[in-house]
């Protein structure tokens, strides 16, 4: 126990400052920034991985170490669609995963975000559409906002969560309901 | 006849120094399979070759005997006869059969005839990689119907878990039998992310399917990067300069000590000791960014290219990452202490998830979770690749064969590769890092294969050339093959709430399996 805990005081804080939005981002605006304001304050993630190569998905783990420490920002990611404000969805969407993605989706109440990661979240990246792949997630739900990167970092990341939440609304884009 | 015989038969293959090939009808087919199996080998993969023309299908086995990889290829009959499965001699061969059956429309005496990989995407008349066309359609969101081995008596109930899951994890479903909390059989089910990699090879030129490869499993994206130039690099015969195969190894053990340090966080996580995770992924990220300082990008996909490395890290990069490296080293003793003097810890990890070594043999467990239960495979020094026979690491095993073990063969390999990786930064060879490839000259009918040890265990990576540069078939084996059937064996008997631990002590690959 001693050993422990002179470890942790040996180690002290590490975390780091969260990003700034970056409205660029975002290709969708379906909740208005009073909505965005409420969910900002504590958000619920859930994560489906719809095909991807699981190299997203070492970046998604990386934002519950210490250096970047997402749940001091009030964001945690939960083990139900249920209890979920934000879907993050890594991969290009497999024909196999498409049912399960869908369901994911509704079973999620309203307002709700998703943020689509990676290359292949994006565009379909180097899988593509195919027999076995229905390519971007766009093609199956809708996406609010978008990460590029193979994999991208977890600033990145962080920075698409925190654009989806943030209540500035983008240029060029219609304002929600 | 003994294996020494077959393998004065074989002819070597361009790629991996330790491949070879050999011929056979059908009686050979079982006989030399048979003989590799006696003389303590294993079944490594199994796939259906490309098909040039009609009536052409053949099944190739890849098999690793004590010192490298005997590939077993089977011409089969025009009818629509079957093969002879290798289920009985190698259990594992039996999902890699329906996977061969479901892509490449080759059948095998197996009576498990249930698809593997293919749910509801295609139907069954169809195989996507002998269709010259098979069209892009609308996703299919029906499901199908899978039928599950079901257990019956008293108080037994089904507990259908997946494909998505709780965590920040691949996607797969597990239907476990239990009794009260006491599981008495788990069987998966997977192919939920397979995207038709087998064939998107097909439509890219040799030159670029190392990006594809990379991404087949993308925590193992230099193990199989390395596979695929390896095998291409032989194909071509083109020579890589020193300097790169040293930048390559110290990649392939940089790759290893970061999926260690993330699962032993993991691993103490799931038992309970928040404090394991914060500590291991606060290295781990440490080792990320020294990684990125020196090379330029804290995951490397697109490192290793054909002719040798796409990066080269300069003197001051050099040294902060062995400055990491001799922290981790430390840092990651004294945590070993805290993990072995934890009651809680410990009383999670002992017993947990046991697979005895004899029962590891039989099945054909391998890699890292193999070494754990007594099985001593280690490519890198069974079947060395340069610069390999050149570093000479040791092997780290345990016979417990429990998550304990798991935990020790990381902890072990974890120092073991860091000075591995201290060793190449410190002698590395100067010079070039990159030659230039010539236009592709392989021609259509060859073989090239790639094997490299893994953080999980063996890749390997059979690659054919179509003789225009393109390629004509490309399959790409993980180790997660062999162990997710053993994984169901580990758990029997435990309860349904230690499956978590006891699946991430394995952690395996979906995508790479899944393809």
């Amino acid at each position: 126990m001693l050993k422990t805990l002179r470890t942790i005081a040996a180690v002290g804080i590490v975390s780091e400052p969260p990003p700034e939005a970056d409205l660029a981002l975002r290709v969708r605006e379906a909740l208005p920034a009073k909505v965005r304001e409420v969910l900002g304050r504590a958000l619920a993630i859930r994560h489906v991985d719809a095909g991807s190569c699981n190299g997203c998905e070492l970046e998604i783990h990386a934002l519950n170490n210490p250096f970047y420490n997402i749940e001091g920002l009030g964001i945690r990611f939960v083990a139900s669609p249920r209890h979920a404000d934000l879907l993050l969805v890594t991969g290009p969407v497999s024909r196999h995963m498409a049912l399960a993605l869908r369901r994911t989706f509704d079973a999620m109440p309203d307002p709700k975000f998703v943020v689509a990661l990676g290359d292949c979240g994006c565009t379909g990246g180097i899988f593509g559409e195919n027999y076995a792949s229905c390519g971007r997630v766009a093609n199956v739900i809708p996406v609010d906002v978008v990460v590029p990167g193979c994999p991208p970092s977890p600033v990145q990341i962080l920075q698409g969560i925190l654009t989806a939440i943030s209540t500035t609304p983008a240029r060029g884009v219609a304002h929600g309901p | 006849m003994p294996l020494r015989k077959w393998l004065e038969r074989a002819q070597a293959l361009p790629g991996s120094p330790s491949a070879a090939r050999v011929v056979v009808d059908v009686t050979d087919w079982l006989a030399a399979a048979g003989d590799v199996a006696a003389a303590g080998g294993q079944l490594l993969a199994l796939w259906g070759a490309n098909v040039p023309a009609a009536g052409d299908a053949r099944v190739r086995a890849a098999l690793v005997h004590e010192s490298g990889l005997l590939v077993l290829e089977l011409a089969l009959p025009a009818t629509d006869g079957l093969y002879p499965g290798l289920q009985s001699i190698y259990p594992a061969a039996s999902r890699m059969q329906r996977a061969a059956c479901d892509l490449s429309g080759i059948t095998s005496d197996d009576p498990d005839q249930r698809p593997w990989l293919r749910h509801a995407a295609w139907p069954a008349s169809e195989h996507p990689l002998c269709a010259s066309v098979m069209g892009v359609e609308a996703a299919a969101l029906t499901p199908d119907d899978y039928r599950f081995q079901s257990v019956e008596g008293e108080g037994v109930h089904e507990l259908p878990v997946g494909p998505v899951h709780a965590g920040i994890i691949e996607p797969g479903h597990f239907r476990f039998s239990i009794v009260g909390e006491k599981v008495l059989r788990l069987e998966a089910r997977l192919g939920y992310v397979h995207k038709g990699i087998e064939r998107r090879f097909q439509e890219l030129r040799l030159y670029e399917g190392h990006r594809l490869a990379a991404r087949v499993s993308g925590d193992a994206a230099i193990a199989y990067s390395w596979a695929y130039c390896q095998a291409l690099e032989g194909l071509e015969r083109v020579q890589v300069p020193p300097r790169a195969l040293w930048l390559r190894a110290l990649c392939l053990e940089l790759e290893r000590i970061q999926n260690h340090l993330g699962d032993l966080g993991a691993l103490g996580n799931d038992a309970g000791f928040a404090f394991g995770l914060a500590q291991f992924s606060r290295l781990k990220e440490e080792l990320l960014r020294a990684v990125q300082l020196a090379l330029g990008q804290r995951y490397l996909l697109d490192a290793v290219v054909p002719g040798g490395m796409a990066v080269d890290p300069g003197v001051a990069g050099i040294a902060s990452l062995a400055d990491c490296l001799h922290h981790i080293a430390g840092e990651s003793l004294n945590l070993r202490n805290i993990y072995d003097e934890h009651a809680g810890v410990q009383d999670r990890f002992v017993g947990a998830g046991a697979v005895a070594p004899e029962l590891a043999r039989r099945l054909g467990l391998t890699g890292l979770c193999g070494r754990a239960s007594g099985q001593e495979g280690d490519l890198r020094v069974d079947a060395p690749w340069p610069p390999y026979d050149a570093l000479a690491p040791v092997k780290c095993v345990q016979r417990g064969g429990d998550v304990a073990a798991r935990v020790s063969v990381r902890f072990d390999e974890l120092q073991v590769s860091l000075q591995l990786a201290l060793r190449v930064l410190e002698q590395m060879p100067a010079g070039a890092v990159r030659f230039a490839m010539p236009v592709p000259a392989a021609p259509a009918g060859e073989l090239g294969i790639g094997l490299v040890e893994g953080w999980r265990g063996p890749v390997m990576l059979a690659l054919e050339p179509d003789g225009n540069g393109g390629i004509a078939r490309c399959h790409p084996h993980d180790p997660s093959w062999q162990n997710w059937p053993v994984l169901e064996h580990a758990i029997l008997g435990n309860i349904v709430p230690d499956f978590p631990l006891i699946n991430k002590s394995f952690n395996l690959s979906y995508s790479g399996q899944d393809l």
